[in-house]
């Protein structure tokens, strides 16, 4: 066994984190924030010509990474500096999936993906579906040669930004069948695509995209009709990996500033570190981030592997991120005091993303559920 | 013992119900079900509505103009306010401020303020915390120096987490009117007019977007000596005191039954596995752990606050309501935010009235997780939970902690 990074990962780790802690500060970061688009396009070009987009594709995709512990290091970096920039929609998850289930045409995309051009969402979950993968009631019906789409779709992060859609429709089935869900490949600006965008808590932007008739050509599916849903659950869990690696990083960013915090504000006369009652708890919560570490490395290092040790992994690394990142904002924000109630301070955003990203694919319970049905399966 | 309500209780509830069901505007309701901010003049106008009915200072002597309720009375206020959507009465002129001048101040300070507490002439606001006195309040360093004729203080330096600072005209504060003592011997309780030259307020904006507290600046401010509370040097007392009133209120019982109906109410309407989130044994599980805690609180709260009303101020027993209170009170906050799934990451914040129109709500959830994030002040002010277990752990074994 061997707990290094690749010298090719350990590369890519030292110029991400250079680039951000030069270009991604707070103040920057808290004026891209409260920016029309939630969204830096300097940042993002930076980042791609940097290789960061092709990280997160194989080298047969025309990438050069791609793997679950390339995912973790690219998003555990993006997390400590609290990154709102849609990597995640636009590579991991709509990137992915037409990598994953493209013909060469629709694959053709991956390279504007990976030079920064091309911005993607991922059109899937539905106001009824909660964190159910399945539950897709969006309709897709035959129309000659055409398909027509009609539905809603709930909180899709960066659809205003999107040239594409990836949505996702069932052609078949009941509401909760696995069977009978496809995704196609939709132009933002397809006629009957209506958005209503909103900013996030936790920074960037989403809309309620509505599908009414729009039709597209059936070129624009990817894969087979009716067989998306094993793809889709894939992508989720490396996006899951992706989310857990993230927090993490975020979550290395709390404990660094309350230590710092501790360690240099006094009341009654001496650093408040020296209280025991905050001292053991914040070595609680570094007992925790090696836990977190260590679930986010076995999940990611699983992610190539067969569908129940994947999945089973992932939801593991999910639940511990869950509450040992809800420890850890709540603690830390705590241990300041005031200060960490506060929107300029570093932390009151940190913060946020670490708890927000328990209200993506899946929250603590979702996965614990998930866990112990895998596990009796 | 008895648990159960008298006859005379049961009519003081249906007479409170009553009165909520005529007097509480449905749009001040409306507005707090949806978790949106109230604004100044709301607020101005539910402590009218209140003063009018007699209603306003529940725990004032009726020498004051006070209601004088009982515990079960104030009690059983709490709940039905709650349970109505009724707004909450700023409590820094009535439930700090007053308390403080009924018990230390002179009959020429009781005269003049409480009644425009009662009108709402004035707006009151706390300037203990500064930038280097949170916990350690008694280090605190704003100055008041008397001047040479000894008409008024001369006050300079920073208070700060003013809360709602910015709709307040006048401000008590704790000053620092001798430096030689010991600290805690030093501090002086002054009443400052706001709108006095040399007075700034400069909004801080909390973690979820709002603008909840301020910092307030003092350079050279002239207060008349008629504005200092009891003797210089005595106000430590005064604050401690305070202090334990304005920690009476804050297990927030009504709070929590109101945010567990909430959280009740969103997942029923949250779907999940084809069902409502209710129905998911783990999630109810959730809910049950909390509402339990809550039971027990609700009595916890009655059995200390029946104790105090017996003439002490509460002691050790208050902080333990603020400790225990401020848990459930979180934890329900969590849940909410649990419940409403990826609907709670829009970023809908009470900071701006009616912005929150264009945001997608389909479970009428309301601000979830900004208010998830706000009430994390809950267990670091009015003393730290910290703070408040070192108290009880004092109190309950002497010098031995
Ligand atoms: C089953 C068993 C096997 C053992 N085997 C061995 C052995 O093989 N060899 C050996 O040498 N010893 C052995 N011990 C002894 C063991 O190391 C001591 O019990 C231990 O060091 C604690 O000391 P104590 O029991 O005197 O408790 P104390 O030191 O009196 O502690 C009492 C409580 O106070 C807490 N406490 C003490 N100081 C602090 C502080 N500064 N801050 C916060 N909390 C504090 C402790 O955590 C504990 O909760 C064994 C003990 C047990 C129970
Ligand atoms: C939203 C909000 C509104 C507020 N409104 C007002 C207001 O209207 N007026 C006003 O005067 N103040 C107000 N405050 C200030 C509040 O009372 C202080 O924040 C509080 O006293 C804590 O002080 P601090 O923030 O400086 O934290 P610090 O005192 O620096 O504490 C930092 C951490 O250290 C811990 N700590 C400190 N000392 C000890 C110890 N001895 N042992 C163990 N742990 C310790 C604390 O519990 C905390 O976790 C408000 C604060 C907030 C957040």
């Amino acid at each position: 066994m061997n707990f290094d990074l690749t010298e090719e990962r350990q590369m890519l780790q030292d110029s991400l984190r250079r680039f951000l802690r030069d270009k991604y500060g707070t103040a920057e970061r808290n004026k891209i924030l409260e920016s029309d688009t939630g969204f830096s396009a300097d940042i993002w070009n930076g980042l791609a010509e940097l290789g960061i987009i092709g990280a997160l594709f194989t080298e047969d995709q025309g990438g050069f990474g791609g793997a679950g512990f390339d995912i973790a290091v690219v998003f555990e970096e993006l997390g400590r500096a609290g990154v709102v920039e849609p990597f995640l929609d636009t590579a991991v998850l709509g990137g992915g999936l037409i990598a994953d289930l493209g013909n060469d045409d629709q694959k053709a995309h991956i390279e504007e993906i990976i030079g920064g051009t091309l911005q993607l969402a991922f059109a899937h979950g539905e106001p009824a579906s909660r964190y159910d993968i399945n539950r897709v009631s969006t309709t897709a019906k035959a129309d000659g040669d055409n398909i027509v789409l009609n539905g809603r779709k709930a909180v899709v992060v960066n659809a205003e930004n999107a040239n594409m859609l990836v949505v996702s429709a069932r052609e078949s089935g009941d509401v909760g069948d696995e069977d009978g869900i496809s995704l196609y490949l939709v132009p933002a600006d397809a006629k009957g695509i209506t958005l209503q965008g909103y900013a996030l808590l936790a920074g960037g932007r989403a809309a309620e995209v509505t599908l009414d008739d729009v039709s597209v050509p059936a070129s624009a599916r990817l894969g087979e009709a009716g067989k998306a849903f094993m793809a889709i659950e894939a992508r989720i869990a490396a996006a899951n990996v992706a989310i857990c690696a993230e927090t993490l990083g975020a979550m290395e960013t709390a404990c660094r500033l309350t230590r710092d915090y501790l360690m240099t504000r006094k009341q009654f006369g001496k650093p408040i570190g020296t209280f025991q009652a905050l001292a053991h708890r914040m070595s609680d919560l570094l007992i925790e981030m090696e836990q977190a570490r260590s679930a986010v490395i076995v999940a990611a290092g699983h992610l190539e592997h067969d569908r129940k040790a994947r999945e089973s992994h992932v939801s593991a690394a999910k639940n511990l991120l869950g509450r040992a990142g809800r420890l850890v904002a709540e603690d830390s924000i705590q241990m300041h005091g005031g200060i960490a109630m506060t929107q300029e301070y570093e932390l009151a955003h940190i913060a946020k993303r670490i708890i927000m990203s328990d209200h993506r694919f899946g929250d603590t319970d979702h996965h614990l559920e998930r866990y112990i049905a895998l596990a009796a399966a | 013992m008895d648990l159960s309500y008298s006859d005379d209780e049961k009519a003081f509830r249906a007479e409170v119900r009553a009165f909520l069901d005529e007097k509480l505007p449905k749009e001040m309701s409306d507005k707090i079900r949806k978790g949106e901010e109230l604004g100044k003049e709301g607020q101005e106008k539910w402590h009218a509505i209140l003063n009018e009915q007699g209603w306003l200072a529940p725990n004032w002597p009726k020498k004051f103009g006070g209601a004088e309720w009982d515990a079960v009375q104030r009690h059983i206020f709490e709940e039905e306010s709650a349970a109505a959507y009724a707004p909450r009465i700023v409590p820094f002129g009535l439930s700090m401020l007053a308390p403080v001048l009924q018990k230390f101040g002179s009959q020429e300070q009781n005269d003049y303020w409480l009644p425009r507490i009662l009108s709402g002439e004035d707006w009151w606001c706390q300037g203990y915390s500064e930038p280097g006195a949170g916990s350690d309040l008694a280090s605190l360093k704003t100055e008041a120096v008397l001047n040479e004729e000894g008409t008024h203080y001369i006050v300079n330096g920073q208070k700060t987490w003013t809360t709602l600072g910015q709709h307040a005209n006048m401000i008590f504060c704790l000053v620092r009117t001798d430096k030689k003592v010991k600290q805690q011997e030093g501090i002086s309780f002054l009443l400052i007019d706001m709108e006095a030259p040399g007075v700034e307020v400069r909004p801080i904006i909390l973690l979820d977007g709002t603008h909840e507290v301020n910092e307030v600046w003092f350079s050279d401010c002239k207060v008349p000596v008629e504005n200092l509370v009891g003797k210089e040097n005595e106000g430590w007392t005064y604050a401690k005191y305070l202090l334990t009133h304005e920690r009476t209120n804050i297990a927030g019982v009504g709070f929590s039954q109101a945010g567990l109906t909430a959280v009740k109410r969103i997942a029923r309407a949250e779907m999940s596995g084809g069902k409502p989130l209710m129905e998911n044994p783990h999630f109810a599980a959730r809910v049950a752990r909390v509402e339990i805690d809550l039971m027990a609180m609700s009595t916890t709260n009655l059995r200390i606050v029946s104790k105090a009303a017996a003439g002490t101020a509460p002691g050790v027993e208050s902080s333990m309501l603020k400790v225990k209170g401020t848990i459930i009170r979180q934890e329900i906050n969590d849940l909410a935010r649990r419940a409403a799934g990826a609907y709670a990451m829009p970023f809908a914040s009470e900071a701006i009235e009616g912005s929150n129109l264009a945001l997608p709500d389909p479970l009428n959830a309301g601000p979830v997780a900004a208010q998830y994030f706000n009430n994390r002040k809950l267990s670091i002010f009015g003393g730290s939970n910290e703070i408040q277990r070192q108290i009880i752990a004092k109190t309950m074994m002497g010098g031995g902690a």
